[in-house]
């Protein structure tokens, strides 16, 4: 789900040509969200009739007890929001840990050493070539017991490796849009690579990684959801032991879709307005 | 002049670009407080060898001294070298994502380590020194071709730079701004600053240069006292170039 199709899109969306009408038309906000609504209100028709021919039992009403609760103590959170900030604690650091190994791996790719773009490129494409399930199982039944780590370590370690390597094409791909121009005028005036880096290219690159990075992002919430095979506390293990206890997989499985998806688009559009903030602070 | 200390010593410098011989057996010196001039049919080598100046381009053999410091490839002092060379860029090369006065202080922070307030007053000294110090808040972005090039000279200025190079720092703006930062080089050639600038621009030239360079095909062809480059080059190629710029 991308925050353009909802006709939110940003100033550096680049559209495909399209015939002026056409495109005004499927432009404007109201038509596209009439069409998002169709097509989820067919979606939704379809499962429900077919839920219906299976003879399924629909039982919505019991679902908000995993959300809330209103006990004799006092209002308490359910299963499903528990599981939620969990996830986003889990991506949270698992995307700062990706960013950090991104970036040196991004910066040894560039480092112009034989030996650095050759650990670099080495390391691409092992994690890109390899499943991000097998990959979790390595980390998890091979190297935690090998150096002795837990299944939540196992878990981040997993996630931020496998996303590190796509953030670190990211910030390659940012340092590199930054005009050659900046790198010589920082070096006359004396500056070493790393200050050059620190204080002229990344400020500048950030401009170009922003859009890419929101959607690395939402790709590692939506893959975080892979740790619930081991049975790491997040929303998607919660989803299903909530349908273990109460047979409800629809009701269940199409409110976690539905929270994954709030969260989602919530920080697309949020980093759509930063994006915009930021073009205007650096005037052009 | 010549009883000078020399700033820089260019003695046999070959470079290559892969198998492109791009400078050819180049000898030059240039005395403090010193100005010369370059200039030559594009492609001819100006850019790269003055980039030598400051370590931008590396030279393959022959020997280069700045400043009393031998200049090669993974020279230990060549970030020290690089804060008394300054340079100024045909494209500016502005940092766009810093303001004016960022621009200036940014450099003498980071690199001199020098406290923010001096900093500051050094760089408001040099933007009085350019003629523009109402810009210091604004944006490159927001500013005229010909302020953004003044802004250039007076980051380099900020480092206290012993040597300017200057590569063609005229030629990307409209015509109306070039004086503008043609007399702001005359004055900076007045204050006794050791100048290397690659321009056409021959007006100036015969203002301010102490020595005419021209070359061609990664040969220096010509060195001669301004007087003489102009009345009567010694070379053929020297006459023709100077008949074809000097007639538009
Ligand atoms: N990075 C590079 N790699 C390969 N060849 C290069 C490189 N930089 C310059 N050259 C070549 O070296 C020669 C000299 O280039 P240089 O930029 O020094 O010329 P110039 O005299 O400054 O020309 P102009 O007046 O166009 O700026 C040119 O033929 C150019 O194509
Ligand atoms: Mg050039």
């Amino acid at each position: 789900m991308n925050v353009s199709d909802l006709g939110i899109s940003g100033p550096k969306g680049q559209p495909l040509p399209r015939p002026p009408f056409l495109k005004r038309f499927f432009d404007s906000v109201l038509i596209s969200v009439a069409i998002y609504a169709i097509i989820v209100g067919l979606i939704a028709y379809g499962s429900f009739v077919g839920a219906q021919s299976m003879g399924y039992n629909w039982q919505w009403y019991r679902v908000p007890q995993f959300l809330y609760r209103n006990t004799e103590i006092g209002f308490e959170w359910g299963q499903i929001p528990i599981g939620l900030v969990a996830t986003i604690k889990l991506s949270v650091i698992s995307f700062l840990l990706a960013t950090a190994i991104g970036l040196l791996i991004a910066l040894l790719r560039l480092s112009g050493l034989v030996i650095g773009s050759a650990v670099a490129v080495g390391f691409l494409e092992l994690i890109r070539n390899i499943p991000l399930l097998v990959l979790l199982y390595l980390f998890y039944y091979v190297l935690g017991p090998i150096f002795g780590f837990d299944r939540y370590t196992a878990s981040i370690l997993t996630l931020a490796v496998f996303h590190s390597a796509l953030i670190s094409e990211i910030f390659r791909a940012g340092i590199n849009a930054v005009h050659t121009g900046q790198w010589e005028a920082a070096k006359s005036i004396g500056m070493s690579p790393f200050q050059a880096y620190r204080y002229i290219i990344l400020p500048q690159s950030v401009r170009f990684m922003l859009p890419p990075m929101t959607g690395e992002v939402v790709h590692l919430i939506k893959s975080s959801a892979i740790v619930s095979v081991i049975a790491v506390a997040e929303l998607t293990t919660f989803g299903r032991n909530i349908i273990s206890d109460t047979y409800m997989s629809f009701e269940i499985w199409f409110t976690i879709a539905l929270v994954y998806l709030v969260v989602t688009l919530i920080l697309s559009i949020g980093v759509s307005h930063l994006e915009k903030k930021y073009a205007v602070d650096q005037q052009n | 002049m010549n009883q000078a200390t020399p700033m820089i010593e260019v003695t046999n410098l070959d470079k290559y670009y892969g198998a492109f011989h791009a400078l050819k057996d180049i000898d030059l010196t240039v005395h403090q407080g010193e100005k010369v001039v370059i200039c030559g049919p594009s492609g001819s080598g100006k850019s790269t060898l003055i980039r030598c100046f400051n370590g931008l381009e590396w030279h393959n053999s022959g020997r280069l001294v700045i400043d009393g410091i031998e200049v090669y490839d993974g020279a230990k002092e060549i970030r020290e070298l690089r804060q008394e060379v300054g340079m100024v860029f045909q494209q500016f090369n502005l940092f766009p994502h810093l303001t004016v006065l960022e621009n200036l202080t940014i450099g003498p922070m980071k690199v001199r380590r020098i406290s923010k307030a001096q900093a500051e007053e050094t760089a408001r000294k040099y933007l009085e020194r350019v003629h523009i110090p109402e810009q210091a808040d604004k944006y490159p972005s927001q500013l005229s071709g010909g302020q953004q090039q003044r802004v250039a000279i007076a980051r380099s200025l900020c480092m206290e730079t012993r040597i300017m190079l200057f590569d063609e720092p005229t030629s990307a703006l409209d015509p109306e701004m070039i004086n503008e930062v043609l007399d702001v080089m005359v004055e900076l050639a007045d204050t006794g600053m050791t100048m290397v600038v690659v321009t056409h621009e021959m007006g100036f030239a015969r203002k301010v240069a102490d020595t005419m360079v021209f070359m061609e095909a990664g040969r220096i062809v010509e060195i001669s006292p301004p007087e003489q480059f102009f009345t009567n080059p010694s070379s053929e190629r020297c006459r023709l170039f100077l008949d074809q710029i000097l007639a538009h």
